[in-house]
């Protein structure tokens, strides 16, 4: 089950997020695949979509891209059939709500389970709706919901999002939207610590603005893990970049 | 309560809600808690109506345009949104919620704009409070409606190029909620229609609520009754609708009647009438009806009107449409600019395209001959000259 998700791993845990379909359209699994091999410890897939609110220009440009390229939950589930037999860490989608109504939620929950994905970040899910209509869906195939925190998010909210959660809950390093710079100063680390004196049942994860070695240990300083995906997203663009995976990965853990 | 209002909940029927990122919660949770009792309170009730008054130049005159009237054999009421200060409804909005903002100890403001209207209203009621303004605006809609922009510049208000997507509306609407995540705690956001999350399509409704109030006693003065057979507005996201239909949703008896705009032709590929082509969907934090792809992206829409060419509706016109409230219908190009020009060879009055639309309709209709139609005349033409000339070769 996903709340042992990394029960039994080591600290300092490297999550890399990138868009499926980008830089092209059959990317997505050799990417998946270079990133175990290089050391990453889980993924996380986004699925692209037309008004990414939440996104930065690098993050939004690569979802342009992937919907140029065709890339959409369809052609996605069907390219994942095949990730269980060239990746084992744990995978996350994360995208937004239209695409999921539109597919279908049952139908997504169901389509995840097949393909052996772990869970869901949809940060425009309301908790109310996730609550009152489809827990029970992703509960019955296994698939986690991941909620966002903020420094802005309140304690009784915090609390709620822990017990709905069961896999890990993902911190945003500041009220911003992807690709800005983690500045760890004096009040993110109060908020860091505040979160991590809260001895919340499920793992924290901070996401958003982490880019290097410097900011990755910061943040897992406070955390069990980290997310890079702006500045992996940058490397994609880049020509072999399937070869620059692996040194981008120690640079980061070092 | 009227089953055409927002509920408890944020919800008109099953649309409405507020499906936004954990960033924006405190915001709108913020917002969601405190709007009801201020705008209640006695003090923003006096100024809004002050200001209403002595700045906007309310109440915007129910005209009764005779020519016209002989023309389509009913007796037709234009609502004249045009002459508010701004030349459209948008001042009513955002008057009100500058003044939500100050009590809400905001210090900054932003808003989206498409065709500029609700961007010049913004800075308009920013300059009028000493606000800093930032407007967001697609860098085609900047290039196509230049005027707007130097109308806002002068007053004070930095406008920034949406560069994203399609560079118009729906993009410059992204823009300003990413602002918005990045700037959460002295930034109010300035929703210019009935979209958003809620309570963004319930506030401004209300605030535009004055147009159907103000209606239904002029109607009176000038009738004896009330209650019109008929109510016309346009929607692209809907305002001057919902501000239009607001105080006779429960009369039953009138009929609702909301123009969208079909550009080319609903079946054109290149339209806004977003009913005739849209599916349940969620879009700038609020379920509604949305043109959107079979996966569930949103499409483009097209209108010669910049301020039709949205490609969803407000929650509340999405359930007036649903539950058969209100008829939705659909006006193409063609249509709406030679119903412009009507108006201005009738009765001396250019309207705005967003306008013509609605007025558009009445070629569709048929009159027993002693029925009483209110169109909104939500905005004047000045802003649309250009096109005009384009379209008629002036």
């Amino acid at each position: 089950m996903n709340e042992n998700l990394f029960k039994d791993k080591q600290d300092r845990l490297l999550s890399i997020y990138y868009t499926a379909g980008y830089p092209t359209l059959d990317s997505t699994i050799n990417i998946a695949e270079e990133l175990e091999k290089s050391g990453a410890d889980f993924l996380e897939i986004g699925f692209p979509y037309s008004d990414p609110v939440a996104d930065g220009p690098v993050i939004q440009n690569s979802s342009e891209i992937a919907l140029k390229n065709g890339m959409n939950l369809t052609l996605l589930f069907e390219q994942l059939k095949e990730l269980r037999s060239r990746v084992t860490i744990p995978v996350f989608l994360m995208g937004y709500c239209n695409p999921v109504l539109q597919y279908g939620v049952e139908n997504f929950c169901k389509s995840c389970a097949e393909v052996g994905v772990n869970g869901v970040i949809i940060p425009d899910l309301p908790m109310y709706e996730y609550e009152d209509l489809y827990q029970e869906t992703f509960l019955q195939y296994g698939i986690s919901n991941i909620f966002l925190v903020t420094p802005q998010t309140s304690t009784d909210r915090i609390h709620k999002i822990d017990k709905l959660s069961n896999s890990f809950i993902y911190l945003l390093s500041s009220n911003a939207t992807t690709g800005k710079n983690l500045e760890v100063g004096e009040s993110s680390t109060a908020y860091f610590q505040r979160l991590k004196d809260m001895n919340l049942n499920n793992p924290l994860v901070i996401g958003f603005g982490i880019s290097n070695s410097k900011t990755f240990r910061q943040a897992t300083d406070y955390a069990k893990g980290a997310i890079i995906g702006t500045a992996f997203v940058k490397l994609l663009a880049e020509e072999d970049y399937l070869s620059k995976i692996k040194s981008f990965i120690a640079d980061i853990k070092s | 309560m009227s089953k055409y209002q927002v509920n408890e909940k944020g919800y008109y029927g099953p649309f409405g809600g507020a499906y936004i990122p954990e960033m924006l919660y405190p915001n709108v949770e913020e917002l969601q808690q405190r709007y009801l009792d201020i705008i209640h309170e006695e003090s923003f009730q006096q100024e809004f109506h002050s200001l209403l008054k002595d700045y906007v130049g309310r109440p915007s005159p129910l005209y009764y345009a005779k020519r016209f009237s002989e023309k389509y054999g009913a007796h037709i009421f234009l609502k004249r949104e045009d002459l508010n200060h701004t030349g459209a409804h948008k001042i009513n909005n955002t008057i009100g919620q500058i003044l939500l903002a100050e009590r809400l100890g905001k210090k900054r403001i932003i808003a989206e704009t498409g065709a500029g209207q609700h961007g010049v209203a913004t800075a308009t009621v920013c300059a009028l409070k000493g606000l800093e303004c930032v407007v967001y605006m697609g860098e085609i809609d900047i290039q196509r409606q230049a005027p707007n922009v130097a109308r806002m510049k002068m007053m004070g208000a930095t406008v920034v190029a949406a560069q994203s997507g399609s560079k118009t509306l729906k993009d410059a609407t992204n823009e300003a909620l990413r602002d918005w995540i990045n700037n959460p705690v002295d930034t109010h956001y300035i929703i210019g229609s009935v979209v958003g999350p809620h309570p963004y399509p319930d506030l401004v409704a209300r605030f535009q609520s004055i147009i159907s109030e103000e209606t239904k006693k002029q109607l009176l003065e000038k009738t004896g009754n009330s209650k019109p057979d008929y109510v016309l507005a346009c929607v692209g996201g809907g305002s001057n609708a919902a501000g239009m239909f607001y105080h006779f949703l429960d009369d039953e008896d009138v009929k609702l009647i909301a123009v969208e705009a079909a550009g080319h032709g609903v079946d054109s590929g290149e339209s806004a009438a977003t009913t005739a082509l849209g599916k349940d969907g969620v879009l700038h934090g609020s379920r509604s009806i949305l043109m959107q792809t079979a996966d569930g992206q949103v499409i483009e829409p097209y209108s010669i009107s910049a301020g039709l060419d949205y490609p969803g509706i407000g929650p509340q016109h999405a359930w007036l449409f649903k539950s058969g409230r209100g008829q939705y219908v659909s006006i193409t190009d063609d249509e709406a600019m030679q119903a412009g020009l009507r108006l201005t060879k009738l009765e001396g009055i250019i309207p705005a395209i967003e306008s013509s639309h609605a007025l558009a309709y009445l070629e569709k209709m048929t009159f027993k001959g002693d029925e009483n139609v209110v169109i909104c005349l939500s905005g004047r033409g000045d802003k649309d000259l250009d096109n005009y000339m384009k379209y008629f070769g002036f």
